[in-house]
């Protein structure tokens, strides 16, 4: 079932009537999402979309069976959303937001913490594309149509780049599991690792595309850990071989500002923990074709 | 954001942390009259750039008079000060600020950062102040002292006290320190800090503490909700081409080379400017035009990357999802004319009606390069820079 996401997922939208979160949400149900209702406040008993919208999460929950929320919530209210899902019991949180202050994200994952680890809700993003299970569900504001389904997971921080690292694969033939955007925030959801150990117990997925760039430790962690655990082959690139330290390259979290954050230190990291490497973002599709290649021989 | 060493040692001082007296000046005559208000007989004059490593390039002098306070004043307001951390532009002083000089017995290191493995504020803190944290860690790495805090409650009496006595104070000044440590985490918090640096933290001969020098950088995202930090914003230490852009709603970093960037996604965008590196060039910017990538969008985002003079040639780079190659295409060449592009322009398009996008490009009867793949994009970006800096050379 690929992971985190399927087509008999239910998913409710917070802030569900905004133009942005109107339009995908439209937008995922014409993928076949199950989108069952949205989140306003002050609009619940309304309906939009030909769906119900709830005054609160809890009310959402409660009326629809919904597991999974995607937030497109402005950045000052943005927080405040991610923990009312956590604490109405949602399984699945994909925020799309772009613009969280950091120390809200810290009050998130503090927040998060007081529910037991099998009660607590798993959060992808903030600042990210979201979750897409090709041919099944999309929960996110990627173009559904560049991916292939399959069995190859992607995992990376940003969005058009794991577009470009699809397509390339498409072009070749090759299809996704699950594609899921961590987001380019400093403090985020879900990191490296987290969707790393999902994929490695995925009867679905045979190998994964890592989508890393500079700033922060996650790569580095999330390498050594494939190192200790990981059986199926991890494949890797880095962006930002340009760019200089000490400036923040779009993302809030794409910044070097220590030892190990460069992406010529995070591809040394990766190389010694033995990550298949893609040298070049032109190069996504023949690493993977050729690395799907190598493992079936030696299978 | 960064904001200037004596906009911070204000927000300090008004948390309970002790800084020399001090004044700000604009002018020679000022400085002299600030030196007279301030008293004492020897003083520091201090460049106000955003930036450290302000001493070894000439941007603090001590000054033992007016003479001394007026000729410094005057070598450096107006001057750019080019330090290790500026690059090659180097940063406009305008600002100076004279503080009374301190007789130092002992110099400390303190620095709050977001440490994004714990996500939590951490506290570094070395009794082997004065010199870089990078230093520090290389050189004395045994004197490091860390701390995290809870952010459920906020940095604890016991933690600042821990780390007081790691520093191996006096008796008499651990209060003091525990004071100084806790002000600056109400600081850092109070205003959505993401880094705050009091390097080096002073013990005085007569058993003072002293913030001898203080950094701080602001997390964008609160600035929503911090309007008295974004009114500390000196757009002159700013390159220009990024307050254009910023101005603007684009986001967008000024780099030393002459291929220019326009690209949707930061992720793409850094791989592109990579590609460029691989292909043999240098990038002049890095530049995300967001998701939309509107004609508006993309004619500002025109504007920005010609207004740097050392741009010969522009690489597009638009991967369309939800919105449409065609669309994006169209608003390419309308930009081109309404802009007037007059270096070569490479574009590649990719995702949604690439095929129909392609196509109004070729059709348009401007003088685009089209690029298929992302390589192919910035070999051609390359060579066509390449031709045009040889042409460049001839006339």
């Amino acid at each position: 079932m690929a992971i985190l996401l399927n087509r008999s997922t239910r998913v409710i939208v917070q802030g569900f009537t905004g133009k942005i979160g109107s339009f995908h949400a439209e937008d995922m149900k014409r993928y076949g999402t199950k989108v069952v209702g949205g989140v306003t406040p002050g609009k619940g008993g309304q309906t939009h979309l030909g769906l119900p919208i709830f005054n609160t999460v809890k009310g959402a929950v409660r009326e629809t069976r919904a597991e999974a929320s995607i937030v497109f919530v402005p950045p000052p209210f943005a927080a405040d959303s991610i923990m009312e899902a956590a604490d109405a019991g949602i399984k699945l949180c994909v925020c799309i937001t772009d613009g969280i202050p950091s120390q809200d994200m810290m009050q998130v994952k503090r927040y998060m913490r007081r529910y037991r680890f099998e009660d607590r809700m798993r959060l992808v993003g903030p600042n990210c594309a979201g979750v897409i299970t090709p041919g099944q569900a999309l929960m996110g504001i990627m173009p559904g149509s560049i991916y292939l389904p399959g069995r190859v997971g992607i995992v990376g921080r940003s969005g058009t780049l794991g577009y470009e690292a699809a397509s390339q694969m498409k072009a070749l033939g090759i299809g996704v599991s699950t594609s899921v955007g961590i987001g380019g925030d400093p403090i985020n959801g879900s990191s490296f690792k987290d969707i790393l150990q999902l994929f490695e117990r995925d009867e679905d997925t045979d190998a994964v595309v890592m989508i890393g760039e500079i700033g922060g430790p996650q790569e580095a962690e999330a390498a050594i850990w494939a190192r200790d655990n990981m059986r199926k082959p991890l494949i890797a690139y880095i962006a930002g071989l340009s760019a200089p330290k000490g400036r923040r390259m779009g993302h809030a979290g794409a910044i070097i500002s220590a030892f190990g954050e460069s992406a010529q230190e995070k591809v040394e990291i990766l190389k010694e923990a033995g990550v298949v490497i893609v040298p070049t973002p032109a190069s996504f599709g023949e690493v993977v074709a050729d690395t799907l290649a190598r493992t079936r021989k030696a299978a | 954001m960064d904001i200037h060493e004596y906009q911070a040692k204000e927000l300090l001082a008004r948390h309970g942390v002790h800084v020399p007296r001090g004044g700000l000046a604009y002018s020679p005559e000022q400085a002299t009259y600030r030196a007279r208000e301030i008293g004492g007989s020897k003083w520091v004059l201090k460049a106000q750039v955003h930036s450290g490593a302000r001493g070894k390039a000439g941007g603090i002098k001590l000054c033992a008079n007016d003479e001394d306070i007026s000729n410094a004043a005057e070598a450096m307001l107006g001057r750019k000060l080019v330090t290790q951390q500026t690059g090659p532009r180097g940063k406009l002083i305008s600002r100076l600020y004279l503080e009374e000089a301190v007789d130092i017995a002992q110099e400390l290191y303190l620095g709050f950062v977001l440490d994004r493995k714990e996500e939590r504020v951490m506290i570094v803190a070395s009794a082997a102040g004065g010199m870089e944290i990078e230093d520090i860690s290389e050189k004395k790495p045994d004197s490091i002292i860390r701390a995290t805090v809870d952010p459920g409650v906020g940095m604890q009496g016991f933690q600042a006290r821990e780390i007081a006595f790691g520093l191996g104070l006096e008796s008499n000044l651990i209060g003091k320190t525990t004071e100084t440590i806790l002000g600056c985490y109400q600081v850092f918090r109070d205003y959505d800090a993401s880094m705050l640096e009091i390097n080096p933290l002073v013990v005085t001969r007569d058993g003072s503490l002293v913030a001898l020098d203080a950094k701080m950088s602001f997390d964008e995202n609160a600035l929503f909700r911090r309007p008295e930090i974004s009114e500390l914003r000196d757009k002159s230490q700013e390159d220009p081409r990024e307050t254009f852009a910023s101005d603007r709603g684009l986001s967008y970093v000024g780099l030393e080379g002459n291929i220019g960037c326009i690209i949707n996604g930061a992720g793409l965008a850094m791989a592109t400017m990579d590609m460029i590196k691989i292909a043999g060039g240098e990038p002049a910017n890095f530049l995300d035009i967001g998701g939309g990538a509107s004609p508006e969008r993309v004619a500002k985002s025109f504007r920005a990357v010609l207004g740097d003079k050392n741009v010969e040639t522009i690489l597009v780079n638009i991967f369309a999802g939800i919105n449409r190659c065609d669309w994006v295409a169209e608003g390419v060449i309308k930009a081109i004319r309404e802009v007037g592009v007059d270096v070569p322009l490479v574009v590649r398009l990719s995702g949604t009606k690439v095929e129909e996008g392609r196509k109004i490009l070729a059709d348009s009867g401007e003088a685009v390069i089209v690029a298929e793949t992302l390589a192919e994009a910035a070999e051609k970006a390359v060579a066509a820079w390449r031709a045009a800096a040889k042409k460049k050379k001839a006339a």
